[in-house]
């Protein structure tokens, strides 16, 4: 029978994160595969604005902390100097969809060999639940208090179908934290982003659909089903993209 | 002098911060610096180095927050517009204390102004320009060869104290050309190791570049008094200005970068009609050379202040003379330049005002 360990990766460190919410679980897939693929030591990872700014709390690897919206402006920095490190960004939605939008689709059309991480939970978490680019229409937030798309909000962003259109990326896919198969699958994802970037294939981005129950104001049962009933019906899982395969 | 060539300003700089060991630039079009980023994405393949033409300014000022904090001496360059772009990113590399070398090649406003050359971002470099309590290291060259020389020390000067460094030019100098001696490199400091870069963990323990500060409740105050620390340390080991004819002088004409070049012309003319004056010419913007100004203040008659500006760099005049004497003023910003000719004859009736004035006192 298989026992739960931390790994070396994650530090021992008491979580900041509410309960409920998929930055753990996400810390933690990200931490097994840099574990898994034996790469902590050649690795830098970049912390974004938002819930996981404090990420260098948890992973035990070379950390930069950015400012909003342009882990992948630093990435491209790093990685450029520095090619035969792995070098990932771990954003959420108003970093990588709203304010560092331009870096997201530059590095990725550059095909950066980088690694993306994006968490998206469809709310600004740490600013107290306002609307975010992915928030659902109809989703009540502090800044869309009568349901997103009242007010000329427009529809959510889908960053893996805009994406999906620029020849420099290598591999996009969409899954969730919000189940045990999800979860696995989300790692699979993960891996498969980091070998491609250990491969030099380019540019790589999972982008994770996660709870926020806090910002949500449900219960953590209920964020879960959220995402299953309500987020997976508008960003719909799986492989957009893959030109390894 | 095998080896002088006539370069323009943008060219010449950009050479230079080559010699210096910079390999990695990344940039934005603006005019008038664009030679710079030309320069470069044709020079850093030849020296192994990396040039990136970023999709914005945020981009490249974050593409070399990201590369500085590799080790690697790096550089971005832009004209007024695009460095009012870069100061979120100047703000974050001077909190967490990486070195890198920003150039502003100077072009009208405010807005998107024009493209003739202008000071009117003094203030902008001297005294923050991003949020939060920093300060920039400021240099302010007159000629090519100055330039040439003042772009290596740039990237000592941001090792030596971890700090952004920025080169303060304008559409003239950028533009013009000059012959400059291409000398080679030579570290004018002994220069620390450095030992915040990020290159993986390997046998040691692993390192954060950051700046936010939560923790302890009076982390962030600690983190600014060193940084103010810092800072004081700076103000006393490096002060450039260049002095012409002031041992003598009875007006002192104070002006930077390329209008102090003009100035010293006129300086030379008004010599030459007997007049007693003499230029304080500051090479370091920030810090600031307050002594020649206290020291002139203490004999001077009159202090004129000449910029293409509507009058910025008068201020810290003004606080460094103690304001012991009338500080006169001669300036215009959004695309106006002096001759040595105006400012010969503002000069001349500044002499002749304090020639009246002390005849009236007898």
């Amino acid at each position: 029978m298989a026992t739960l360990t931390r790994t070396d990766v994650l530090k021992e460190a008491q979580t900041h994160y509410c309960p409920g919410c998929g930055h753990g679980i996400t810390h933690r897939l990200v931490a097994e595969v840099i574990n898994e693929l034996g790469i902590r030591e050649r690795t830098i990872g970049t912390a974004p604005v938002g819930c996981a700014v404090l990420m260098y709390d948890y992973l035990n690897c070379d950390m930069i902390e950015c400012a909003h919206g342009r882990p992948p402006a630093v990435a491209t920095g790093i990685k450029r100097m520095l090619p035969d490190r792995i070098v990932f960004t771990y954003q959420g939605d108003g970093d990588l969809a709203a304010i560092g939008t331009a870096e997201t689709i530059h590095a990725a059309n550059r095909g950066e060999n980088i690694t993306v991480i994006f968490v998206n939970n469809a709310i600004y978490g740490m600013t107290g639940g306002q609307m975010a680019p992915t928030t659902l229409t109809g989703m009540v937030s502090t800044t869309s208090q009568d349901g997103r798309g009242q007010h000329g909000e427009g529809p959510p962003l889908k960053v893996c179908e805009l994406l999906s259109a620029l020849d420099g990326v290598c591999y996009l896919e969409r899954t969730a934290v919000s189940t045990p198969k999800d979860v696995n699958a989300t790692k699979r994802a993960i891996k498969k982003a980091f070998q491609n970037q250990i491969d030099g294939r380019g540019f790589s981005l999972v982008e994770v659909l996660s709870m926020c129950p806090t910002d949500w104001k449900m219960s953590t049962a209920k964020a879960v089903s959220f995402v299953n009933d309500e987020m997976k019906k508008v960003f719909q899982l799986g492989v957009y993209k893959d030109t390894v395969s | 002098m095998a080896n002088k060539i006539l370069l323009k300003g943008n060219e010449v700089m950009s050479e230079a911060a080559i010699q210096a060991g910079c390999r990695f630039f990344a940039g934005y079009p603006i005019t008038p610096q664009n030679e710079v980023p030309e320069y470069m994405s044709k020079r850093m393949p030849e020296v192994g180095g990396v040039f990136v033409q970023a999709e914005s300014e945020l981009a490249a000022i974050n593409m070399v927050f990201g590369a500085s904090a590799t080790g690697t001496r790096c550089m971005t360059s832009s004209s007024s517009p695009g460095i009012s772009l870069k100061q979120e990113g100047i703000s974050y590399i001077a909190g967490a204390e990486l070195p890198c070398v920003i150039a502003n090649v100077q072009r009208g406003g405010p807005g998107l102004g024009n493209i003739r050359a202008s000071q009117g971002d003094y203030f902008q470099a001297v005294k923050g320009g991003g949020h939060g309590d920093y300060h920039l290291i400021v240099l302010s060259p007159s000629t090519l060869p100055e330039l040439y020389t003042l772009t290596m020390n740039a990237f000592d000067w941001a090792d030596y104290y971890r700090n952004p460094v920025m080169i303060l030019g304008d559409g003239i100098l950028g533009q013009m050309a000059e012959p400059v001696e291409i000398l080679p490199y030579e570290p004018i400091l002994d220069l620390p190791k450095k030992d915040f870069v990020l290159d993986g963990c390997k046998g040691r323990q692993p390192r954060v570049v950051k700046t936010l500060v939560l923790k302890p409740a009076d982390g962030l105050i600690a983190h600014n008094e060193h940084l103010q620390a810092k800072y004081k340390r700076i103000e006393s080991e490096l002060s450039l200005c260049e002095e012409y004819e002031t041992a003598d002088a009875e007006i002192f004409v104070s002006a930077f970068g390329i209008t102090g070049r003009i100035a010293k012309g006129a300086v030379r003319l008004a010599r030459e009609k007997g007049i007693a004056v003499g230029l304080i010419r500051p090479i370091t913007l920030w810090p600031f050379p307050k002594e020649p100004f206290a020291l002139a203040a203490e004999t001077a008659r009159q202090i004129l202040v000449v910029e293409m500006n509507f009058g910025q760099m008068i201020e810290d005049v003004q606080l460094a003379s103690k304001c012991a004497c009338p500080v006169e003023f001669l300036g215009k910003g959004g695309g106006w330049y002096p001759t040595e000719e105006i400012i010969l004859e503002k000069i001349e009736s500044m002499a002749a005002s304090s020639v009246s004035a002390a005849k009236g006192n007898k």
